[in-house]
């Protein structure tokens, strides 16, 4: 053991909305805890989030959690787990009544409640009809919520370490985790931060396509340590694409400009979401509505000279809606298109926007894992939340502003496991192993030594072009199968990987080779879990098994990177207090 | 359709420089390079990949990216290229301590940030549901609530170069505000009498270099002016 020790009760790895609202819960409970963020907290992606947070105020329609959580099934394809997705959507309403009571400045309506706007999937009477449920701060509600949650941390004390990256998990001889390693930017020294409960919140891993929603950060760390500790993780073949992107740029157009009446129109000024979903129309899953948009545009009826894309129309909201409703959207086109939706449509492709799947937990926040016979059995001291996390309340695909709630419902009901876990542990740490911090060493000092090998960047570009071209909206056998054989030999080019800067302080050549040695592991596990599941399912849509195959496939994958490959487990039928939910044809 | 776009760089890493020098460097970009920020990944990856800079949304929203571009803060993810004089010329945020590169150490600014109580105080027993606020009590909040704590504004007051210790400065003025005129608060008086001080309030003399260069179009100088109105409202 050669790295220097330093001793939390309460590790949390990720500063956005999962992690700071753990924070809080183990903050106000008097725990010794730290968040270890690579960058400050308020700059973590759930600052990009947009449209809102869900919850059943009923403060415009009539709307209760059954209804919600009929939507968040359906939404998942029933891929999702019955007993967290029942838990999230009950807890819905204090969640949001909590934010509120943090300070967290929801637009209002006349009476002074909260506002709350419709959204794709978000239905009354078990799918019957649209309802307001999105509540929502502009088309800035994640960016709200983030400061919300950043500041009453700062009232809580909470401690953070700003800039520093988590490198590997440190587990015993009985595969508990007792600790993590990481890497202090600023000054480039790496620690052992020894812990008595570790928190994964690490956020999403977008990074892996080339269009991409998502922020540079969104490296899939989490996912890359955890498969390095011979953890598997779960449901990686489910990515959502948003339908709209802005086209080009990839940056985030909400649904909430769907939601506040705008809708998508083919080159020949169809509005096509009719024909793909009578009902719900452009406020169908969003699964759903990137599959009818890419259908438009493979049959040639795209817009633009290359037929690459499709409108956003909101015009007719007219201005006032939108500078008051959706303020940050008007600003990005014309920032990033110079077009203005005030009085031209935007054009918007489906986009790669958010990983469904994540470390296999149950609804307290635990992660569990497959021992012996038991397929979820706890790993002591190992949590994980929000995106990094699958729960599994996302299933197949998730329902616009679940993200947020399963932030802080899971950030919350994850904190409070730990608190239970670390007072049932006393003043003991468990012992650290007597080689704890050599692999992250290892693994540091051959990077080091490399002075030739791959590029970084030609890497990461080659690895993003191979997702995007064989891990689309629409797959098939044969290009999964050509995916799998190049993703493999992008992983030992990533073997190979130099950086010509070998400097201490603040080196992000060395953070961003370290990010895609996790990155890297995500873009595998994503294209082997999808070749495997041949059925569609949500955002998996197989071309060659266009039905979803609930006899054989409705069951959650694990995959590990270690050789045991792949590992099926049931999907939770047995919702906490309610019924089960049966399985139907999912129409919109 | 590649073009050459010049470049002078601010360098200085503590390890191997003793002083800073500036890097002149050209780049080759495509169309789809719009963006500062696109032109400084470029360079990281292909050109030089000890550059050191934040960055991390891309689109505005999380505020790593601030810099100062041609004499000027801003953010590079949102700064297009074609609208800058060449060579473009690029350094720190002004007035705060610099780590390395284009990245300065912001502990003095997140202090100051953290010392007006950036959160809403109210110590009465909370409701079942959310507490009532009308529309245009809401409304009060806008133009404020989108800083994105990126720091273009502070770094570019000369009250703030002069007394980064003393002086609050305009994003976290802008905040002080944001929480005073938030009718959920309950400690508007603490919160005036905190800045009612020759430094904390009194040291922005209107230059208004802030809301100049805000990146979101927020006007801390405003915020400030408002934050003046109500303790004079008050003392009446």
């Amino acid at each position: 053991m050669t790295l220097p020790i330093m001793k939390y009760d309460a590790v949390i790895v990720g500063g956005g909305g999962a992690g700071l609202r753990a924070a809080l819960q183990l903050s106000d409970a008097g725990i010794k805890t730290v968040v270890l963020s690579k960058v400050f907290p308020t700059r973590s992606h759930t600052a990009a989030a947009q449209g809102g947070i869900s919850a059943s105020l009923g403060n415009s329609d009539e709307d209760n959690w059954h209804w919600h959580m009929y939507d968040t099934v359906k939404g998942s394809d029933w891929l999702g787990d019955q007993d967290a997705i029942e838990f999230m959507c009950r807890q819905a309403v204090d969640a949001v009544v909590e934010l509120e009571h943090f300070g967290m400045p929801f637009d209002r309506l006349e009476n002074g409640k909260i506002y709350q706007r419709p959204f794709g999937g978000h239905m009354a009477e078990f799918g019957k009809k649209p309802v307001r449920r999105a509540c929502a701060v502009a088309d800035r509600t994640g960016h709200a919520m983030l400061h919300a949650l950043y500041q009453r941390n700062v009232k809580a004390n909470t401690h953070f370490l700003v800039e520093w990256m988590a490198l590997d998990l440190i587990r015993n001889d009985n595969g508990d985790v007792v600790g993590i390693t990481a890497l202090e930017m600023e000054t480039g020294d790496v620690y052992i931060i020894q812990a008595k409960a570790v928190l994964f919140a690490t956020g999403g891993a977008g990074r892996i396509y080339q269009s991409s929603t998502n922020a540079f950060i969104n490296t899939g760390d989490g996912i890359g340590i955890t498969l390095r500790a011979g953890l598997p993780v779960e449901d990686m073949e489910f990515w959502q694409f948003h339908p709209t992107g802005l086209a080009g740029a990839g940056v985030l157009i909400t649904e909430g400009v769907r939601g506040e009446g705008g809708y998508l129109l083919n080159c020949n000024g169809e509005r096509f979401m009719e024909r793909y979903a009578p009902t719900a129309k452009d406020l169908a899953s969003r699964d759903v509505v990137s599959r009818a948009m890419q259908v438009e545009i493979n049959e040639g009826r795209g817009c633009g000279k290359n037929k690459d894309y499709v409108m956003l129309k909101l015009d007719h909201l007219g201005k006032d809606v939108i500078d008051q409703r959706l303020p940050g959207i008007r600003e990005i086109s014309i920032q990033f298109l110079g077009i203005d939706p005030v009085k031209e449509p935007i054009p918007v492709v489906p986009t790669c926007h958010y990983m469904m799947g994540g470390i296999p937990t149950n609804y307290k926040g635990e992660v569990v894992v497959p021992r012996g016979k038991d397929m979820e059995a706890v790993v002591n001291g190992f949590y994980a939340a929000g995106e990094c996390a699958c729960a599994s309340v996302h299933g197949a695909n998730r329902l616009g502003t679940n993200s947020l709630l399963d932030l802080v419902v899971f950030g919350k009901s994850a904190g409070n496991s730990m608190i239970e876990y670390i007072k049932s542990h006393g003043n003991e740490y468990k012992e650290l192993p007597s080689n704890a911090g050599d692999f992250t060493v290892e693994r540091l000092n051959k990077l080091n030594a490399r002075t030739s090998g791959e590029s970084v960047a030609d890497v990461r570009a080659e690895m993003q072009k191979i997702m995007q071209q064989h891990a689309g909206v629409f797959r098939t056998q044969s290009v999964l199968e050509d995916g799998i054989k190049k993703i493999k030999e992008v992983y030992k080019r990533s073997q190979n990987m130099f950086i010509k800067d070998k400097s201490k302080v603040f080196n992000t050549a060395r953070v961003e080779a370290l990010e895609l040695m996790n990155t890297i592991e995500v873009a595998v596990a994503t294209m082997i879990c999808a070749e495997a599941r041949k059925e569609s399912r949500g955002a998996q849509a197989r071309e060659d098994y266009p039905e979803r195959n609930d006899e054989l496939f409705m069951k959650h994958t694990l995959y590990y990177n270690d050789g045991r490959g792949l590992v099926y487990k049931e999907v939770h039928n047995t919702p906490l207090t309610v019924d089960y939910i049966k399985p139907a044809k999912r129409v919109y | 359709m590649s073009k050459k776009v010049k470049f002078s760089l601010y360098r200085f890493n503590p390890e191997v420089d003793k002083k800073p020098y500036y890097q002149d460097i050209e780049v080759e970009l495509d169309d789809l390079d719009k963006k500062l920020l696109n032109a400084l990944v470029k360079i990281k990856d292909y050109y030089d990949d000890s550059l050191s800079f934040r960055r991390s949304c891309r689109e505005g929203v999380c505020g790593s990216d601030a810099i100062n571009i041609n004499g000027r803060n801003g953010l590079a993810c949102l700064t297009d290229i074609d609208s800058l004089k060449q060579p473009i010329v690029l350094r720190p945020i002004p007035g705060l301590p610099v780590i390395r590169d284009l990245i300065v150490d912001m502990t003095q600014f997140f202090n100051q940030y953290n010392s007006i109580r950036p959160y809403v105080v109210d110590d009465r027993p909370m409701p079942e549901r959310e507490r009532l606020q009308s529309p245009k009590d809401r409304d009060e909040l806008n133009g404020v609530i989108e800083c994105i704590l990126c720091a273009c504004c502070s770094t570019s007051c000369p009250s703030f170069w002069w007394n980064p210790d003393k002086f609050v400065g305009p994003a976290a003025l802008l905040h002080a505000y944001r929480f005073i005129a938030d009718t959920r608060d309950q400690i508007t008086k603490e919160r005036l009498d905190d800045l009612n001080d020759p430094y904390r309030l009194f040291r922005c003399h209107t230059i208004m270099n802030c809301a100049d260069v805000c990146p979101k179009h927020l006007n801390p100088t405003k915020a400030i002016g408002k934050i003046k109105e109500v303790m004079l409202s008050r003392a009446i």
